[in-house]
């Protein structure tokens, strides 16, 4: 630390010029970071303006209580987006349910118990080629796979949640590896030395030391999920419904979905002041799954 | 030392606990509604006999915007959970209606003879009912003052395989500019209808246009040159009468603007037919069979003319019912089982 300062004080006496490039790069980087933060910002400003017709004073809030709670109508003012709503959240229990369990035990395998040898590495390898995979692709894998070859009915929630889950899978095992990675390994041994075996080690050391992480990461995931809209064009997930599925074997629509076909209509009612409530309420949904990653992140790190 | 471990394990517990919770709970979803299932999984292959179930539509984005004003009409009436697809004309009828995933299927264009094929050999029997008229309307940038109205030979050597490159190859006294074309994509039911009725020979299209599958890029790519020209439904002319210019159109008898009016009386020549295909062994189900009906009673109904098409005339709409109840069986008279109170209304209404 004491090094590092003596250098600044160099580079400080060395003369105008050098000082002038190091801001100068210094202030590039910060452009950087602040340009992510700036987009969210003017897409935010940007739908919510529209959302709630903040510039067209005579017109009512798109996004209010009644668009939460009703479904699509041919009347712009009328439209909602509760079955989508509900189906987005479904098509989310049904991911985690699915790709979680998976997932988590492709991590704690491949860190835990995997010997170190060519097959796992190319499954590594392989799990991180599967991340970079285009959603579109996965949508044709869910509708060859499950519709066509298992029979499942086509556009329901299971075969969404799956679907989608699949496309989540890699980065699902990805966190949760790291997570585990994470663990010291001086807990593992001293778990060893009390005479647990390896499955007590995993239990009761590894998996409530890495479980935060792995919450994080599959939050995060699942927010990707939920936002997901070619697999669910693939799938046959309906454009509009009218009543939320009921159960998992329902055909749903998701919210997605569901702005890709108001983005589609003539009016512009729909094209802007809809669509915008849609996206509002898609990314609030998405946000507070983040926010709810952060929580768990910080409530358990604290220990 | 010890102490970690054990916290962590106290920990793990109440989480793992939440989570079997939840698993717990899907399970018991799932296992609920397997039950529901099987009169589900009929519908599409028209097996089930409820009254209430599932109708799903695919099809057509062109005829998506009448079925889901019938649909939310109908499903303020009626207990059925109705989904609606926009896939195209051709997507549903290969991905969708012919493998007996959907019900009803949208289109802008008569089905073909190797889809009917296809459906037949799996013992899907579509049944067509035309519920309204288009009129096709092509359109220019409000500036290009030169044009008003195009001849159907026009329309042909500018859209056709060896599309011409300049407005002046059309007519010499139009400018020297090269067209900016915006169209539907092959995919499109009237990408197929321009093909078969005004270049004269199905699939034959020029292929250096702007193919996109939403209409509103064609509408906005007009909008952003001059030179431009494009061709839509006329629901989408309707919504943008300010921001593009419609040409007449001339097949002999003068110059036609594209109209409700003129598409009714069948002056208009881009005026098209847009039909639903019903699965015959969909129509067994009662829940689709009425919601079929209420769609024809309706097609005659402002319902359609708000949205931009004609609406079908009295002959069509007793056709239609004729061809419909043949299809039944005459099967509103088995609806007694678990047909509701207004179902029994629209069919009686429709005597």
């Amino acid at each position: 630390m004491g090094e590092s300062e003596t250098q600044r004080e160099w580079t400080k006496g060395a003369g105008s010029q050098i000082d002038w490039r190091g801001r100068a790069f210094e202030g590039i980087c910060l452009g950087s970071t602040l340009f992510g933060i700036l987009m969210v910002l003017v897409l935010l400003v940007y739908v919510t303006l529209d959302a709630f017709a903040i510039t067209q004073p005579g017109t009512a809030p798109w996004l209010d209580w009644g668009f939460l709670t009703s479904a699509h109508s041919r009347f712009p003012e009328e439209a909602g987006i509760y079955p989508a709503l509900i189906g987005s959240i479904m098509m989310v229990i049904v991911i985690a349910l699915s790709a979680f369990p998976v997932g988590v035990g492709a991590a704690i395998y491949l860190e835990e118990y995997a010997p170190d040898n060519r097959l796992i590495d190319l499954i590594e390898i392989n799990i991180g080629n599967l991340a970079g995979v285009p959603s579109v692709v996965y949508g044709l894998l869910g509708l060859a796979l499950f519709i066509r070859t298992l029979r499942m009915p086509s556009g329901s929630v299971i075969v969404g949640g799956f679907t989608v889950g699949l496309l989540i899978l890699p980065i699902v095992i990805i966190s949760a590896q790291e997570a585990v990675a994470g663990v010291p390994d001086s807990q593992r041994r001293a778990s060893y030395a009390m005479g647990a075996t390896r499955w007590q080690t995993v239990r009761n050391v590894v998996l409530p030391a890495s479980l935060p992480g792995i919450m994080t990461g599959t939050i995060l995931a699942l927010g990707r999920a939920i936002g997901e809209t070619a697999p669910l064009l693939m799938i046959g997930a309906a454009a509009t419904i009218f009543s939320a599925p009921s159960g998992p074997f329902d055909r749903f629509s998701a919210m997605p979905r569901q702005i890709f076909a108001w983005a589609g209509q003539p009016s512009d009612e729909f094209q802007y002041g809809v669509l915008a409530a849609g996206v509002v309420t898609l990314l609030a949904v998405m946000l507070s799954m983040n926010a709810a990653a952060i929580l768990i992140r910080n409530r358990y790190q604290r220990q | 030392m010890a102490d970690d471990p054990i916290d962590g394990r106290t920990g793990a517990v109440s989480r793992r606990n939440v989570l079997a919770a939840g698993g717990a709970a899907l399970a018991i979803t799932i296992a609920g509604c397997m039950s529901d299932e099987n009169p589900n999984e009929g519908s599409g292959n028209g097996g089930g006999g409820s009254g209430s179930g599932d109708i799903v539509i695919t099809g057509s984005s062109t005829v998506y915007p009448v079925t889901v004003a019938m649909a939310e009409e109908y499903e303020q009436e009626n207990d059925v959970s109705i989904s609606v697809d926009s896939t195209g004309s051709g997507g549903g009828f290969e991905n969708h209606f012919i493998p007996g995933n959907s019900d009803i299927n949208g289109a802008s264009r008569p089905i073909s003879e190797e889809e009917q094929q296809a459906a037949e050999e799996n013992d899907v029997n579509p049944i067509e009912f035309q519920i309204a008229s288009d009129a096709l309307t092509f359109a220019v940038n409000p500036e290009a003052d030169w044009v008003d109205c195009l001849t159907f030979e026009e329309v042909a050597q500018i859209w056709g395989p060896e599309g011409a490159e300049n407005w002046s190859d059309v007519r010499s006294n139009w400018p020297d500019e090269p067209f900016e074309l915006y169209g539907p994509a092959s995919t499109s039911g009237t990408f197929d209808w321009v093909t078969e009725n005004v270049i004269g020979e199905a699939g034959a299209h020029r292929s250096d246009y702007e193919g996109t599958e939403d209409d509103n890029i064609i509408i906005q790519g007009i909008e952003g040159s001059q030179y431009a020209m494009g061709y839509f439904g006329y629901s989408y002319y309707l919504e943008n009468e300010d921001a593009v210019k419609a040409l007449a159109i001339d097949n002999g008898d003068g110059c036609i603007a594209p109209s409700l009016e003129n598409a009714s009386d069948g002056s208009y020549p881009m005026a098209r037919p847009l039909f639903v295909y019903a699965a015959e062994e969909s129509l067994q189900n009662e829940a689709v069979a009425d919601f079929m009906r209420y769609y024809i009673e309706n097609s005659s109904s402002e319902l359609v003319s708000e949205i931009g098409y004609v609406p079908a005339n009295e002959d069509l709409v007793e056709e239609n019912l004729t061809k419909l109840e043949e299809a039944t069986g005459g099967g509103s008279s088995e609806e007694n089982a678990s047909g509701e109170n207004t179902s029994e209304g629209n069919a009686s209404g429709g005597d």
